[in-house]
Formats: C-alpha cells, sequence, structure tokens
C-alpha cells in the first residue's frame, strides 16, 4: 500500500478529474495509459496532463493474439494475462502457483520476451504476440528444447516444466550458447519443488549444442 | 503355476534400463492436464473464508449481504457457530460465484464473529516442568493422533495404558472402521479402561511421554571415555506443492457426483467423501490425469473438497472448483513437524558407541505428535529418553516424504558426528565403526566406499575446522538412512487386444515418480514389446483400485500387480498361438515384437500376427498384489533400504552463506525397474534435501499467531543457483536384485539435512544444530565458538 499512497500524491496533474477516480482505478490508469487500443467506450480521464483512457471496472471486449490466433474474450480489466489464457480461452500450459511474480511456473512470451503471465494484465497484452508453451511444438513434433527436457528427464511432476520449457526457449533465443552465468540469471526467476534442475540444466546444454 | 518371479538379468529387455518416462512428451509441451487445468462446462469459483484467528471461537455467521450480491450460487457454512477453531487460515464459509472475483466479494462480505481465545505457536523448548503426563485420551486426542499418522502400534499402547476419557459406542466404532482406522485400535477402544471425569479437561500444551530407558546408561556414561552434548534441530517446515491443493466436483445426477482432486490416492478419495456427503462410495466418481506434486500433503479430500461437492448440489449440480491461494497452501495444507532434543552420547576411546541420552520435543500442530524414531538407524546398547510433544495452533502436520526420518537423522547423525569430533575421529571411520548397531551393516560397508570415492571424502576430508582459506571454510559431512518401502496393495485389468494393441486398467496415480512409465516396463518387458505399445488408463475410479502413493510403497505395488497380470496374459496368448509354431506353450518366448520358440529364433511370429490368433474378444487378465507379503505367491516386493549420502560445503564465515558444493547419494531399492526413474528420484530428494537444509521454516507471529512467510519470496525453496553437482549411484545387481522392487520416494529425502549439517560442522570448527543453515545462525554459532575459545 505505501507505493500506492506514494504515486498519488507525486502526481499533483491528477487534480480536477479526480472524482470518481479512485487510488485503485488511478494504479490502472497509470499502468495501462496510452498502451491499449481503444475499445468500445471507455471513460476518458485527465492524468498526467494528458486525456486517457479507463477502461472498466465492469467488463470490456478485449482481442488477444495467442500462438497465432486471434482471440476474443470480454473481461474485467484487472483480469491478469494468465487467467485469460487459462480460465477463458482454455490455454492452461501456463500454471498458476504463486500468483505474484514469484515462481515462473506462468511463464510465457509477450513480443519475444519471457514475462510471468500472472503479472500483466490481459488488456496490457493486447496488441502483442503471445506465445505460450503450445506452441512450441511444430507439425506434432517437439520443439529441440521440449526434446531436450524429454532427454534429460527434466520433468518430474510436471508443473513447473511449461515455464521453463518458455524460460529456456527465451534464454535460448538470446544467449544460442549460453554460459553457465546466462543460464543461472535467466533461469533463476523459476523454482522446482520436485528437484529437477540436475535435468534442467543438462536439457538446457542439450539444447545449446544442437543449436535450438 | 505361471512364472511370476521377476525375470533374471539376461532374460530382462527393459526392466532395470534406463528408460524415458512414459509421459514427459505431454509435460514439457503443456498437453498434461492437471486438476488445477480442469474447465468443466457452466464452472463456478469457490473460495473460502478462513478464520483470521489461531485460536477462537465462531460464535455468529451472517451470510445474508453475500448472498444478495449478483453472481453467488451458493454458500456454504462450514464450522458453525460454536465450533473452536485451532489454526489461522482454518475454513469457516465456502462460497461459489461465476468467477473468483465475484466469489472474493462474497467473502468480504460475509460477518463472522469470533471470540478469541490465547494460543501457542511456538515449538521452542518447553518451560522446565511444563506439561502433564498423558492422561485418558480424548475422543480429540484419538482424532489428532489418526490425521497425524501416528503408527498404529504406538496409538494401541498409548490407549492401553492411559485409557480413554469416553465410552465408544458401538456406531463411532462402525463409523470409524469405515473411515479406515485400524480393526486393531477399534479393538483397543472397544476394551480400553473408560475414565469420563478426565474428559473436557482443559489439557496444557504440553504433553510428555512416558520416558524410556534400556540398560544401565549412567554407568556407561561414567565409564565412557568421550561425551559430547549438543542441541540439535529441524523446524516445522511446509510441503509447498507447486500444484495447490484442490478439486472440481459436480452432480451428474442427484445421486452420483463427478470429482476431479489433486491427489496422491485416486483410489481412497471416493470412501473418504462418502461420509460426509451421505452417499455411498460406488456413487462418487474420481479422476485424475496429473498432479503437480503431493510429497505427502495429498491423501485426503479436505474440507475444502467436501465443500466443492456441497457447493456444487446447492448450485444445482454445477461443476464447482476450489484451488487453494498460495498463501492457504503454506498456511494450511501441509506442515512437517518439527522436532529438537539436547542429545548426550558417549563412546569407548576405539569409537564404539556406548550411551544415548535425549530430552526431545517438537510440535506436530493441535495433535501434539510423536517422538521421531531416535537414535535413529544407530541402536545404542544404553538409552534414556524422554519427549514432550507441544499442541499448538500452527496448523495440522501432513505426512512429509518419509514421516519423521529426516528429523531423527539430523537429531541422531549430528550428535554422533560431534562424538567422532571429540574423539578425533574421521567419522567416516566412526560410522562404519558402528555400523553393527545398524539394521543393514552389509549394504551400509558396500555403500561407504562407493559414497566416499564419488565425492572425494579422503582428499577432501580434515579435521574439523581446519580447511579454511581466507574467508571460506571447506568441510564434508555424511549421513545414513533407513525407511521399508513394501508395496502396497494394487490390482489392475490388463487386456491384449486381436489388433495387438495392449491396454492396462488401473486405478493408481503418477505423482511425478515415474508411476506410469514403472507398469508400461514391466508389461511391455514380459511381452517383447516397447513402451509406447503399451496403453495406459490410470488416475481414475472406474479402473480396479490401487493403494495411495505415499510411503514408498507405490513402486512395489503397480509393479507386482502388473506383473502377474501380464504373465497371465502372455501365457494365454502362448497356448493360443503355439499350434502355429508346432510348440508347446511353454516353449514360446516373447521378445523384440515377436513370439518365437526358445533356442529356435527361427521359428518365429510377429507380435500383430500372434494377437490376430486370439479369436473376437480380447485376452483380459486381472492382477493383484496384497500389502500383505505372505498373500503374495510368490511374493514380488520387499522392504527394508538402506542409503548413504555425502554432502560437501564452502561456508563464507564472513557471511555466514552456506553453499553445498557437491553432494553423493548411494541408493539401495532392490529390484530397479527404471533406473533413469531412480536415479531422477534421489537426484530430487537431494535437491530438496538441499533446499530444507539451507533454507525453509515456517515462521509464526506470536502475536497474531499467523504464518509470517506464506508465499514464496519468504518461504524459499532451493532454485537452480543453489545446486551444486550431485551424483547417484544406485546399488544394483547380486544382492539387491533378487530382493524384488521396493519403494524409493522416502529414503534419500532423509539424509541430506543431517549430512550437510555434519559438513558445516567440519568447516567451521563448531555446529549449527538448527536446521535451516542460515547466515544468521552460522555467524552466531561462529561467534559463540571464539567467545568459548577466547575464554577457555
Ligand atoms: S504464478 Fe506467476 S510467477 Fe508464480
Ligand atoms: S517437476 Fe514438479 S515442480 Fe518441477
Amino acid at each position: 500500500m505505501h507505493d500506492d499512497e506514494k504515486s498519488v500524491k507525486d502526481s499533483k496533474e491528477l487534480t480536477e478529474d479526480r472524482s470518481g477516480v479512485s487510488r485503485r482505478d488511478f494504479l490502472k490508469i497509470s499502468t495501462i495509459a496510452a498502451a491499449v487500443p481503444v475499445v468500445a467506450g471507455p471513460k476518458m480521464v485527465m492524468a498526467a496532463g494528458e486525456q486517457v483512457p479507463v477502461h472498466g471496472p465492469g467488463k470490456v471486449p478485449m482481442t488477444f493474439n495467442v500462438n497465432g490466433k486471434s482471440y476474443k474474450a470480454t473481461l474485467e480489466p484487472r483480469v491478469t494475462l494468465l487467467d485469460a489464457l487459462r480460465d477463458s480461452l482454455d490455454i492452461t500450459g501456463a500454471k498458476r502457483v504463486c500468483d505474484k511474480a514469484e515462481c515462473g511456473a506462468c511463464t510465457v512470451l509477450l513480443d519475444d520476451k519471457a514475462v510471468y503471465a500472472c503479472s500483466v494484465l490481459a488488456i496490457e497484452a493486447q496488441g502483442k504476440k503471445i506465445t505460450t508453451v503450445e506452441a512450441l511444438m511444430e507439425g506434432g513434433k517437439l520443439h529441440p528444447i521440449q526434446q531436450a527436457f524429454v532427454d534429460n528427464d527434466a520433468s518430474q511432476c510436471g508443473f513447473c516444466t511449461p515455464g521453463f520449457v518458455v524460460a529456456c526457449k527465451a534464454m535460448l533465443d538470446k544467449h544460442p550458447d549460453p554460459t553457465a552465468d546466462d543460464l543461472l540469471r535467466e533461469l533463476s526467476g523459476n523454482l522446482c519443488r520436485c528437484g529437477t534442475y540436475a535435468g534442467i540444466r543438462g536439457a538446457v546444454a542439450q539444447a545449446a549444442r544442437k543449436g535450438a | 503355476m505361471p512364472d511370476y518371479q521377476w525375470p533374471d538379468a539376461e532374460h530382462r529387455t527393459l526392466i532395470g534400463k534406463r528408460v524415458a518416462r512414459v509421459d514427459s512428451p505431454d509435460k514439457v509441451s503443456g498437453q498434461a492436464r492437471y486438476t488445477y487445468d480442469i474447465k468443466r462446462p457452466g464452472m463456478l469459483f469457490g473460495k473460502m473464508l478462513r478464520s483470521p484467528y489461531a485460536h477462537c471461537k465462531v460464535t455468529s455467521v451472517d451470510t445474508s449481504a453475500a448472498e444478495k450480491i449478483p453472481g453467488v450460487k451458493a454458500i456454504e457454512v462450514v464450522q458453525k457457530p460454536g465450533s473452536t477453531i485451532h489454526w489461522a487460515g482454518d475454513e469457516v464459509v465456502a462460497v461459489a460465484a461465476v468467477d473468483e472475483a465475484t466469489a472474493e466479494d462474497a467473502i468480504r462480505a460475509i460477518v463472522v464473529k469470533y471470540q478469541k481465545l490465547p494460543h501457542l505457536v511456538s515449538d521452542a523448548e518447553p518451560p522446565e516442568g511444563a506439561g502433564e503426563s498423558q492422561g485418558p485420551i480424548s475422543m480429540d486426542d484419538l482424532g489428532d493422533m489418526l490425521d497425524n499418522q501416528v503408527p498404529e502400534n504406538q496409538i494401541i499402547s498409548l490407549i492401553k495404558q492411559y485409557g480413554l476419557s469416553f465410552k465408544p459406542t458401538e456406531n463411532d466404532l462402525k463409523e470409524a472402521k469405515e473411515e479406515g482406522v485400524p480393526d486393531a485400535i477399534l479393538d483397543a477402544a472397544r476394551s480400553a479402561e473408560v475414565h469420563p471425569e478426565a474428559a473436557g479437561k482443559q489439557k496444557s500444551n504440553y504433553q510428555k511421554a512416558a520416558s524410556q530407558s534400556q540398560g544401565d546408561v549412567d554407568k556407561a556414561f561414567s565409564e565412557a571415555a568421550a561425551v559430547s552434548e549438543g542441541i540439535y534441530g529441524a523446524p516445522v517446515i511446509t510441503h509447498c506443492c507447486m500444484e495447490s491443493h484442490g478439486s472440481t466436483s459436480e452432480w451428474i445426477d442427484p445421486d452420483h457426483l463427478f470429482v476431479h482432486m489433486s491427489t496422491q490416492g485416486v483410489s481412497g478419495i471416493a470412501g473418504q467423501m462418502a461420509e460426509p456427503l451421505k452417499i455411498p462410495a460406488a456413487n462418487i466418481r474420481v479422476h485424475q490425469d496429473h498432479v503437480g506434486g503431493g510429497f505427502g500433503s495429498k491423501f485426503g479430500p479436505d474440507r475444502w473438497g467436501i465443500a466443492t461437492a456441497k457447493l456444487s448440489q446447492k448450485a444445482g449440480g454445477k461443476p464447482v472448483r476450489m484451488m487453494l491461494e498460495r498463501d492457504v497452501e503454506l498456511q494450511v495444507a501441509g506442515a512437517r513437524p518439527s522436532a529438537y532434543a539436547k542429545v548426550k552420547v558417549a563412546a569407548k576411546k576405539d569409537g564404539t558407541l556406548v550411551a544415548w541420552q535425549s530430552r526431545s520435543w517438537g510440535t506436530g500442530g493441535p495433535g501434539g505428535g510423536g517422538m521421531p524414531p531416535i537414535p535413529y538407524c544407530f541402536a545404542a546398547p544404553t538409552q534414556r529418553k524422554e519427549h514432550t510433544a507441544i499442541r499448538n495452533n500452527i496448523g495440522p502436520a501432513r505426512a512429509w516424504r518419509a514421516p519423521n526420518h529426516p528429523q531423527a537423522a539430523v537429531l541422531t547423525m549430528s550428535a554422533l558426528d560431534d562424538l567422532a569430533a571429540k574423539l578425533n575421529m574421521d567419522p567416516y571411520d566412526f560410522f562404519l565403526k558402528n555400523i553393527e548397531l545398524t539394521r543393514l551393516p552389509n549394504v551400509y560397508k558396500e555403500e561407504f566406499p562407493i559414497a566416499a570415492e564419488l565425492i572425494g571424502w579422503k582428499e577432501q576430508w580434515h579435521p574439523r575446522g581446519q580447511n579454511i582459506s581466507g574467508n571460506i571454510a571447506r568441510g564434508v559431512g555424511l549421513s545414513l538412512h533407513t525407511w521399508g518401502g513394501r508395496g502396497h496393495s494394487s490390482d489392475c485389468d490388463l487386456s491384449i487386444h486381436p489388433d495387438g494393441s495392449v491396454d492396462i486398467k488401473m486405478g493408481t496415480q503418477d505423482i511425478g515418480t515415474g508411476t506410469r512409465t514403472c507398469i508400461a516396463v514391466v508389461a511391455a518387458d514380459a511381452l517383447g514389446l516397447q513402451v509406447k505399445d503399451i496403453k495406459l488408463y490410470i488416475g481414475d475410479t472406474q479402473y480396479p483400485p490401487s493403494g495411495g502413493s505415499g510411503g514408498s510403497t507405490t513402486p512395489g505395488g503397480v509393479s507386482s500387480s502388473t506383473r502377474r497380470a501380464v504373465v497371465d496374459a502372455r501365457d494365454a496368448l502362448f497356448a493360443k498361438v503355439a499350434p502355429a509354431l508346432n510348440a508347446q506353450p511353454d516353449d514360446l518366448e516373447a521378445r523384440d515384437g515377436s513370439i518365437r520358440v526358445k533356442n529356435d529364433p527361427s521359428h518365429s511370429i510377429s507380435w500383430k500376427e500372434a494377437c490376430s490368433k486370439i479369436g473376437a474378444t480380447p485376452i483380459t487378465t486381472h492382477g493383484h498384489n496384497d500389502q500383505v507379503a505372505a498373500k503374495n505367491k510368490p511374493d514380488l516386493t520387499n522392504s527394508g533400504v538402506g542409503g548413504v549420502q555425502m554432502a560437501a560445503v564452502a561456508v563464507d564465515t564472513e557471511t555466514g552463506i552456506v553453499k553445498v558444493t557437491k553432494m553423493v547419494a548411494v541408493q539401495d531399492c532392490g529390484l530397479i525397474i527404471d533406473l533413469r526413474m531412480a536415479e531422477s528420484s534421489v537426484m530430487g530428494a537431494l535437491i530438496m534435501g538441499i533446499s530444507y537444509s539451507l533454507f525453509e521454516e515456517k515462521i509464526m507471529d506470536p502475536t497474531t499467531g499467523r504464518m509470517l512467510n506464506a508465499d514464496m519470496e519468504f518461504y524459499r525453496l532451493a532454485g537452480l543457483n543453489d545446486i551444486p553437482e550431485l551424483k547417484v549411484h544406485m546399488m544394483t545387481g547380486k544382492g539387491y536384485d533378487e530382493r524384488g522392487v521396493i519403494g524409493l520416494g522416502e529414503p534419500p529425502a532423509v539424509s541430506p539435512g543431517a549430512a550437510i549439517s555434519n559438513a558445516v560442522a567440519n568447516a567451521l570448527g563448531v555446529r549449527v544444530g538448527i536446521l535451516p543453515l542460515t547466515p544468521d545462525k552460522v555467524l552466531a554459532a561462529l561467534n559463540q565458538g571464539s567467545s568459548q575459545k577466547a575464554g577457555a
């Protein structure tokens, strides 16, 4: 809560139009400003000296580009990308574990960058390319990273696995030949309870060798 | 008589090899469906209002405002006014609504009033003289003991010794039996002395167990060459399954319930839901494809599981899903009991252990809990033991990988390691010197040198505190452990179809341990096929029942039932095929995708062709394994394994940070079905072990009685960065294989705490007695160590 207060105090511009805008709404405004394509009937308010659209609190129509396909859903602006994928689009590869950016089980790619889907609002993900673990297979064939996970027995219960696979994909796209340091840095945001780290290390090494 | 015996090494095509996990492709591609992923048409979302207080009485519940919120479809009061709550986060009111947000709004609109009661969340050493001796056992005590899986014979002896504070009616006993309470306990309750005057008496939080002694301990201590004393312990930790507990329930019709549940015991869930829902177990179908971890915490439907069924009933049968939020998962859905002890041990000059004395305590939450099995593995010739269970308000304990053993290992192996240091002995020599006091001396004697070789013990070990360069202190430590692991009861149906396909139906579950792979390997091995040729149907109460996956009982159970079914089916197929090969059925073998005459591989037909001779109906056989060894002829599973682990650490004496730099495990588990799954299981246990040794602790706030670190930032799990090189060696071959199949989930999770603690003591020259080995504790121990030296 501390941060909310600070941001409200700092934003002197937010004056006249404050009527009807709660602190919570303000936070939403500050994060969604300008990034959102205009959809049906947003309310316009003055924020930071600019007119910005405010969506919600009711449901609003949204469009997503997931794994190359276009999806429509009507959701409250407070819905996270993770919940939108899982509960509205029934794309359940990304898992909900901590729901607050601590474990990496929900990792997806947003414009090819790894993000925690539990910590991105669905409304912000519009207009971006969303890639989940489901998209990595091609023509029924496992992606070399996925094959490397299989070959190195890098999953036990498997609940953390989709997050790790996607994080590995993002890492290898960035560092095709990762050093041990790259590996530790880029995968340090993912946790596994069953203890598959040894297999994951082997999988990354194999995938890097094969130029995945 | 069909030859069910496991084939010998020459005749195994897949058993004992490294076979890839059959469900890995589903898991790596996001196709594997977990309970959390289940979405049913018209599904509602469940949420629970939970007690903010650790100990209180519910005085009133008002749901009227919540009922009026649009989208709220059902409300169920779980604990009615008058109920006593024993931990923060306990369930009070359940709600189902069209989406999660609406359900949360409804929770906020419910008004519950509580009368606060004094709570205790500490498990610190009981004050001197605190606590009462065990009095007559109340109905609650008994329930707590059963919930906390106190061993059957311990419960019976307590009942016999202290009697009951209530007279159980035949109806109570019948209900208890239906809930699965063993007959022996019911008999003890039936014939127990009854002391009704003890009922309702406010109990102390501290409950002393009768002290136990053996031999002349005082004499042994007074004559010993070396005596060592210390305080050791392991705190309460949580299971923190990545998939939280939860379920989706729906009424197919007014009498039939369909449940998806995240569980370790599919076949056992219906029976546990039947009673509270007042329908026959046969009317409940339970299904689960995959489960995101359990580690001992997912055997029951839990109150929230029952709540989904009741909410669904109130909502006209609509599916209701309730998965625990992460903070709740950590607060209420699983805790490993703590154990601490003041230990005094003594040995002769040559290292022979002569005496053990311990005053131990710990908590398993409201149930208190029992004494861990100390001294662990080493039966000291003279012993004196006292234990005080602390009944407090931290939430209920659940079985955690090898219940009570990791704690017992920390208490015992740390004390013995300190004793070795007192004697200026290398612990490697000290432990081996006393190995005849264990039950598996020959196994350990073979394992010790292998582990030492893998970690480089000879080169790495120095007397305590003598391998320091700059501010980095290095050390090595070891521990050993044991476990049972006999197979549970398991049933399956196996069919060989005329088109050559093979399927197996079994109501078991794969909790990430490779159960699917294990079944497929056993079947394919006997039929001369590949694992991909075996179609598996598991995780449903529509299939023959198979035991819960706990206590390392699954591999022995499922492999034995599968083996019996597949041998019968194969023999039936041989009988159909023999005429075509001009041979007797006994002369045939199934190998490399064909059926052929033994010693004459040119006389052979392909698997497909052989199956075409089956006729119109498939060959279907039933396989059964009984958990009672004597009922299996022959018995294909066994019990009692040993393992040794060694750890190397580097400790930064300025920051107090401990890094495990290498860890090795040598483990026996009888006949190994899939070497790869076995190695992965052990690796996983080492990693989990490093995690609980260095980071994990359920931290309670004494003022509010709530858990302070109920998230994954402050309840820290080991990450990739914390895991060093790991080496696993499985004992196989003669002396091991012929024992039959034994489970492996628990044993390797036992030793890490003790081995790492011993390595840290070796590095620093002082003991950090209580896990986790966090920087603050390391620095405190170093300070104390240097002030002791300064004072000496
Ligand atoms: S669920 Fe998103 S980081 Fe844990
Ligand atoms: S495989 Fe189970 S949490 Fe990683």
